[in-house]
């Protein structure tokens, strides 16, 4: 696989922002703040860590991700497309009647493996895959994305303490903290916290990291030392609506739609952070 | 004949677990998923025999389904075992999005299904399974009559390439006559032929609708009995053909009225402008009474009387 640097993923980053807005827009429709709050994430894991491509996707010891918040299936498709499993132009259909870019993740688009969107699934789902590997005894890892506000369905509990029975330290789950659902703050709408504790009272290793930091992102889900047997939970805090200055942390950009305007400021203030970013990677460039 | 000399066979749970340990011998990639359920499943000579094959995740039927479409996705061949009341209502949603939608191979198996738990209660009965699964796309539904036809529906569930969910009860089967026909999903089974009245049942109602034909022969009244265990996809020919055949046409399930395999035939024969006298034979719009299964049939009117008589007042006789 290709390594990129910190700076380049730095700069995918930003253009990914800029295509889940761009296809937001043009569906009129999507689930704008947690798509921006997670890119990083799935950026790291798609260009860094996965062993999967479009030519490895039917391979048995593929790694998997499953993307358990399923709403924020935007970055996911833009990340996809990049990653060469469809033409981006697909995007253009993006919840069009009769497209198969459906709002949330589906099988029909090459490159996902599992129908998401109900909350509470992916954990499950991927314990099963891990414990499928285990079985067979076999290399690859299985990674999934949660919501926060996705941990008060109960499905989750019952998954979290049978990966830990079942000893899958193969298993990756990543919590897109950002602390807000649809209805407002996660402490305020029925507190999961402390987070932490709860899964390590579970059986789990767990570790924070800041998930709009392209290099602790890597740093944490290289690490591919053994966990004595105990699946991993990283908590990534990460900001609802990243990169978009009137769209961070504000619940209303849920499932907000840019109006026109508000899309041309969202581009300008992504196309100033890209060329800072150009600048100061030319100068890294320059000065090796 | 009485229904007392039919009652020569096992129960389908036996069978299940026979069938399944034969074929797990065999094939590896064969798992058992189950929810702290494996002795109500008659499970336990099979984690004796293939502990490597069993995979538990204890009172936790939400987390069963989905952990099994994963090991599906990943090339296992799954029997989801849990009892119907919890399989088909906890983990409902799991069942559409995971399994059915996604399009993971998983067989889920109901057990103690319909009334089988008898006495203890609504909470453990499964009257509502096949009304909510006949709505969710991709799944068949398949009801096994007698051990025969457990036997067959394992052997073929094994080799099955899309969601299914099989049910059936605890209490040992007749042993039905046997017409040679080989069985085949989606190809309903006519247990015996008649020309007066039909009786359209499904699982464990298909021996008390088989010996109300054979109360009705001693009244020279002719009944056919039609096993159709797979309720979905519905065999529509063999409906029509029954209802064109004879006067009468009774369904017979272990379900809800509502939902269930009458009001699939209903649909099939109004859709095709085939009027007869029809009734659905089912559980009413009610906690289900307090018995055994047994008894809650009877209290119904699935029993061969009951049934019997049915036929009798729908052909004016």
């Amino acid at each position: 696989m290709k390594k990129h640097t910190d700076p380049e993923l730095q700069i995918k980053s930003v253009l990914y922002r800029m295509n889940i807005l761009k296809y937001i827009k043009m569906a009129n429709a999507g689930h704008t703040g947690g798509s921006l709050s997670c890119t990083d994430i799935l950026n790291v894991l798609y260009n860094d860590i996965l062993n999967v491509s479009p030519k490895t996707i039917s391979d048995n010891n593929r790694d998997r991700y499953i993307q358990s918040k399923g709403h924020s299936v935007e970055a996911l498709y833009v990340v996809l497309a990049d990653k060469g499993f469809f033409p981006e132009s697909d995007l253009e259909s993006l919840c069009k009647n009769q497209s198969k870019y459906v709002g949330h993740p589906t099988r029909k688009v090459n490159g996902i493996e599992f129908n998401t969107g109900a909350l509470g699934h992916g954990l499950p789902i991927s314990a099963g895959i891990a414990l499928a590997a285990k079985m067979d005894n076999a290399p690859y890892k299985v990674y999934t994305l949660l919501g926060d506000g996705e941990l008060a369905e109960g499905s989750n509990w019952e998954a979290a303490m049978m990966a830990a029975h079942y000893k899958l330290d193969n298993l990756v789950a990543i919590l897109d903290h950002n602390s807000l659902q649809i209805t407002g703050l996660n402490r305020e709408v029925c507190s999961p916290y402390p987070i932490d504790e709860k899964f390590k009272a579970f059986g789990w290793e767990v570790k924070e990291v800041d998930g709009n930091d392209i290099q602790q992102l890597r740093k944490v889900l290289a690490d591919n030392s053994k966990k004595g047997g105990k699946p991993s939970f990283i908590i990534a805090n990460t900001t609802k609506g990243k990169g978009v200055s009137f769209m961070e942390n504000e619940k209303k950009w849920h499932h907000g739609v840019p109006s026109d305007e508000q899309y041309d400021l969202a581009f300008k203030e992504l196309n100033s952070e890209l060329v800072n970013l150009l600048n100061n990677n030319t100068k890294v460039t320059n000065t090796n | 004949m009485t229904i007392n000399k039919l009652y020569t066979g096992k129960p389908n749970l036996e069978v299940f677990s026979e069938t399944l340990i034969k074929l797990a011998r065999k094939n590896r990639n064969i798992l058992v998923v189950t929810s702290d359920s494996r002795g109500s499943g008659k499970l336990n000579p099979f984690a004796e025999q293939l502990p490597e094959q069993i995979v538990e995740v204890g009172i936790a039927e939400q987390n069963l389904v989905g952990v099994s479409a994963g090991l599906a996705s990943a090339g296992k061949k799954v029997f989801a075992v849990s009892p119907a009341c919890f399989l088909t209502a906890r983990s409902l949603e799991q069942i559409k999005n995971d399994v059915a939608y996604s399009d993971m191979p998983v067989v889920l198996v109901g057990i103690s299904a319909g009334v089988s738990y008898g006495a203890l209660g609504s909470t453990h009965h499964s009257t509502h399974d096949v009304a909510v699964l006949r709505a969710i796309p991709n799944i068949d539904i398949v009801i096994p009559a007698d051990n025969f036809e457990t036997e067959q529906v394992i052997l073929a569930a094994s080799e099955w390439k899309k969601p299914a969910y099989i049910k059936f009860g605890k209490k040992a089967m007749p042993l039905l006559p046997h017409t040679g026909d080989e069985f085949k999903i989606g190809k309903a089974r006519i247990i015996c032929e008649g020309k007066d009245v039909a009786f359209i049942a499904c699982g464990e109602t298909v021996a008390p609708a088989y010996e109300a034909a054979r109360l009705l022969e001693e009244k020279e009244i002719s009944a056919e009995v039609i096993s159709m265990h797979t309720v979905k996809p519905l065999d529509q020919e063999a409906v029509l053909n029954a209802a064109i055949k004879c006067k009468v046409l009774i369904t017979v399930e272990e379900h809800s009225i509502h939902g269930g395999l009458g009001e699939a035939c209903a649909s099939i024969l109004m859709q095709k402008n085939i009027n007869l006298p029809f009734q659905i034979v089912g559980f009413p719009d009610e906690d289900t009474v307090t018995g055994s299964q047994t008894e809650i049939f009877e209290s119904y009117g699935i029993s061969g009387k009951g049934l019997a008589e049915k036929a009798i007042k729908l052909l004016h006789l």
